[in-house]
């Protein structure tokens, strides 16, 4: 793990089966403090796509966590402006309508939130050991999600901006 | 040397991880691919989507061309799909 850097905002970063609260995870971002003046999150949900029964994440255990880890600190460091980031990603199986990820980031204006969000999951997407197999309710044979050219777009567009 | 399997990786292979001893030639991740590849039946249908596995050394992200060794910790796995 990288050093801490003074004024940099240090992530929070959790790898769990169970669910997350957003409301608590939010309030942790912003407990005791008056200079955070934006909070942006997003929350990855499972959709029942195509008859979909389940989504089975499987993941890397001590890879994963280091990798998000590092994304976070990269993004800490590209937007000063952050007080705080949280990530939390949860493996194991998950049904239609269930949280997959939570991505939050506070600052003290809305510019660095809002981009520094959108950074975070995007490059989760394509950076973090994790893979989703699908799981059907008419008895369709479980597969697995093929990476897709779209996200390694959307990460690549922040290695140019 | 301890390799780990992740998703459809670990089904062809029929195990979520092994400890091997390659050959001294076996210098590089390429490399070891191609040798794990001869392992079995299972290691030659995983290995042969090679284009289609993605590895990590020690936990980090690694390149065909990257150096692996004796004590290393190697992983192969598909393109992941996280988020």
């Amino acid at each position: 793990m990288s050093e801490a850097t003074p004024g940099r905002a240090v992530p929070t970063v959790r790898v769990q089966e169970a669910p997350f609260d957003l409301a608590a995870e939010a309030a942790a971002l912003t407990a005791g403090r008056v200079d955070v003046g934006g909070l942006a999150s997003f929350v990855g949900l499972c959709r029942a796509d195509d008859g979909l029964a389940a989504l089975v994440l499987e993941h890397y255990p001590g890879m994963t966590e280091r990798a998000i880890r590092r994304i976070a600190e990269e993004a800490c460091a590209r937007w000063p402006a952050l007080t705080g980031c949280t990530v939390v990603h949860r493996h194991g199986r998950l049904e239609p309508g269930a949280p997959i990820v939570l991505v939050l980031t506070a600052s003290s204006h809305r510019a660095a939130a809002l981009e520094s969000c959108a950074f975070l999951i995007d490059w989760l997407k394509t950076g973090a050991p994790f893979w989703k197999r699908e799981e059907f309710a008419d008895g369709r044979p479980a597969r697995w999600v093929e990476a897709r050219a779209e996200d390694d777009a959307a990460a690549a567009r922040w290695a140019d901006a | 040397m301890r390799i780990l399997y992740f998703a459809w990786v670990r089904q062809r292979v029929g195990v979520a991880e092994e400890e091997v001893a390659p050959p001294a030639a076996v210098r590089d991740v390429a490399g070891l691919m191609a040798w794990l590849a001869t392992r079995g039946p299972g290691h030659a249908a995983a290995f042969a989507e090679g284009r289609q596995i993605r590895a990590a050394v020690n936990q980090e992200f690694a390149a065909p061309g990257d150096p692996v060794g004796a004590g290393d910790e190697v992983a192969f796995f598909p393109p992941v799909t996280g988020g």
